[in-house]
């Protein structure tokens, strides 16, 4: 079973990119499981979401405790205590950050690839969320799925021009991390 | 068709493909998101229903019990205070013997406040006089509403189907939808058969002097421990055309020869029994799933819990200066065995707190053949209490 952990604030469509990813990641032949565990109900407010893969039914509904994997949208949210509890010591964190890896990494003290996602969901959105470009980049990284299959999620939520953008903004966060990073780790995460 | 869909979305569309045609609700988390897409639904012109906006949750039971009583199809939805808000009228309609459903999106009851799950609300109203199943997956969930209005439809009894909220509510996961074609089938139109009548005036809910008012009592218990049947053929009949049954009264999942049996109400279900299948190492255990609280299935209690040594009853809600709900009816219902079990009374999961995987070795480890202590609340941590609180 693969398990990822989404971190944000209220407001970053925390849920909605668990939910897009595990509808993704359904298409293209997964079971998903997708649920947010709320705090308090405001805008800014830390949120926490999580994914599950499998390749046989998801019967635990328990919280994520031990992920393979963090998405971090909001780089504050890295100073937080425990937010990286229970990560596989080989497990991968994404975040949500301008600065260079490297320094970020050396900060926390284990490798931390980061991906500017607010800057190119402004770019493209012209709206800070980041959403859209961590899954995207956390897709060419793990290399789960196809980038296509994020497309036709995100096809079941938007039309027309906002749509367009979105898929443009894949494309532009794609090409920012290294293709199949991951794929080792996921690839042994998924059996 | 099976889609990757989150809970509450779900159950707005299971809910719409049972042709509702009278609504009415008032917003509380965690049910909103099935209210909302029901009105989504009625807004975009892919149901035709009257959509009631309340003011309350008192006026949101009262709009459904007028209009079910005139013969409508009806539904709404609540939680928590809502639920508690709602109680006086939902006494009334399961006196009045209104056939309708509802959903308890499960959640705790203040104070404390807080909005997360536990069963504390649908417990709040066990003696109302509906029926309660709960469901333990999405899928349960959606087929569920489905045959509540046929069992409450047949029975004149009102259905509160307890779904959990969050745990179930807000999870994506894949749901088989059943088509408008299947449902139709399943489901005749409501024909209410002592719906309000200008032409043919009757009063219902009067005054009943002492002559009378224990009659009806005893009607009303009756009506529902015969209920049990129609809930069983609701889901055989279900099963028999999608292929998915959700239960009927409970099901029993595990070796014949187990001495230890779990029995829940609820999404706890599916943790349990993950946890169980990967813990070869430690003794088996069967796992009964609860889903008609009320009626409480006694016979069917009985015989799931025939053979074993020990019952560990998961309450999601308690009676505070009693203990556990659940456990109390098991121990009632399996007294008239020859060697019950011994019943095990532990809360879990209380207003949200998180049902991990390891909670199934923790259980089994409790079980050493005493005598079982008091009713205890599992996953408490009294160090962060005052030590005369402890």
């Amino acid at each position: 079973m693969l398990e990822v952990r989404i971190h944000g604030r209220g407001g970053q469509g925390n849920v909605v990119a668990a939910y897009v990813f595990a509808t993704a990641a359904f298409a293209e032949g997964w079971h998903a499981q997708a649920f947010p565990a709320f705090g308090a109900e405001r805008r800014g407010a830390p949120v926490v979401a999580f994914v599950r893969l499998n390749n046989q039914p998801i019967r635990r509904r328990c919280q994520v405790a031990q992920p393979d994997f963090l998405i971090i949208q909001d780089e504050a949210l890295l100073h937080v205590p425990g937010i990286t509890d229970g990560l596989a010591a080989d497990g991968g964190i994404l975040l949500n950050s301008s600065r260079s890896a490297d320094s970020i990494s050396a900060e926390l003290g284990r490798p931390v690839m980061t991906l500017p996602a607010t800057r190119l969901a402004l770019e493209h959105l012209g709206r800070p969320v980041p959403n859209t470009a961590l899954l995207a980049g956390f897709l060419t990284l793990t290399e789960l799925f196809p980038r296509t299959a994020l497309t036709a999620a995100l096809e079941q939520r938007f039309k027309g021009d906002v749509l367009k953008r979105n898929v443009e903004l894949i494309e532009a966060a794609a090409g920012q991390v290294p293709a199949a990073r991951w794929k080792e780790r996921s690839d042994a995460a998924r059996h | 068709m099976r889609h990757a869909i989150e809970g509450s979305q779900a159950l707005a569309q299971a809910v719409a493909l049972c042709r509702p045609q009278v609504v009415a609700a008032y917003p509380i988390t965690p049910q909103t998101h099935i209210v909302e897409n029901i009105a989504k639904l009625v807004a975009d012109g892919k149901l035709d229903c009257e959509l009631v906006s309340v003011e309350s949750e008192f006026s949101a039971a009262s709009v459904v019990l007028g209009a079910a009583s005139a013969g409508s199809r009806t539904y709404t939805a609540s939680a928590s205070q809502g639920i508690l808000l709602m109680s006086e009228v939902l006494y009334n309609i399961a006196g009045m013997r209104i056939p309708m459903v509802m959903t308890c999106a499960n959640r705790a009851v203040s104070a404390p406040l807080s909005i997360w799950n536990d069963q504390q609300d649908s417990m709040a109203v066990r003696d109302a006089g509906w029926i309660q199943l709960y469901c333990a997956d999405n899928q349960e969930a959606v087929d569920t509403h489905i045959q509540a209005y046929r069992i409450s439809e047949r029975t004149e009894l009102p259905v509160m189907v307890c779904v959990d909220g969050f745990t179930l509510t807000h999870t994506l996961e894949p749901i088989d939808l059943p088509s408008s074609e299947e449902v139709d089938q399943f489901l005749p139109p409501f024909k209410f058969s002592r719906a309000l009548d200008p032409r043919n005036p009757t009063s219902m809910g009067t005054l009943v002097s002492p002559d009378y008012y224990p009659e009806a009592r005893h009607s009303h218990h009756q009506a529902l421990l015969n209920a049990e049947a129609d809930i069983i053929a609701a889901d055989n009949d279900w099963a028999a055309l999608t292929g998915r049954s959700s239960g009927g009264l409970l099901t029993v999942d595990g070796p014949d020869d187990a001495r230890i049996g779990i029995l829940t109400l609820g999404a706890i279900h599916g943790t349990l029994a993950e946890a169980r299948d990967e813990s070869s190492d430690l003794p088996s255990t069967r796992l009964i799933k609860l889903r008609a609280f009320r009626p409480l299935p006694a016979a069917a209690l009985r015989a799931a819990c025939t053979g074993l040594d020990d019952v560990i009853v998961l309450e999601r809600a308690f009676s505070p200066g009693a203990g556990g709900i659940l456990s109390a009816e098991l121990q009632a219902a399996l007294a008239s065995m020859d060697s019950p079990p011994r019943v095990h009374s532990y809360a879990v999961g209380l207003g949200g707190r998180d049902v991990p995987m390891d909670l199934y070795a923790r259980l089994l480890k409790t079980i050493d053949g005493a005598t079982p202590g008091p009713f205890t609340i599992f996953d408490v941590n009294l160090e962060n209490l005052p030590a005369a609180e402890r």
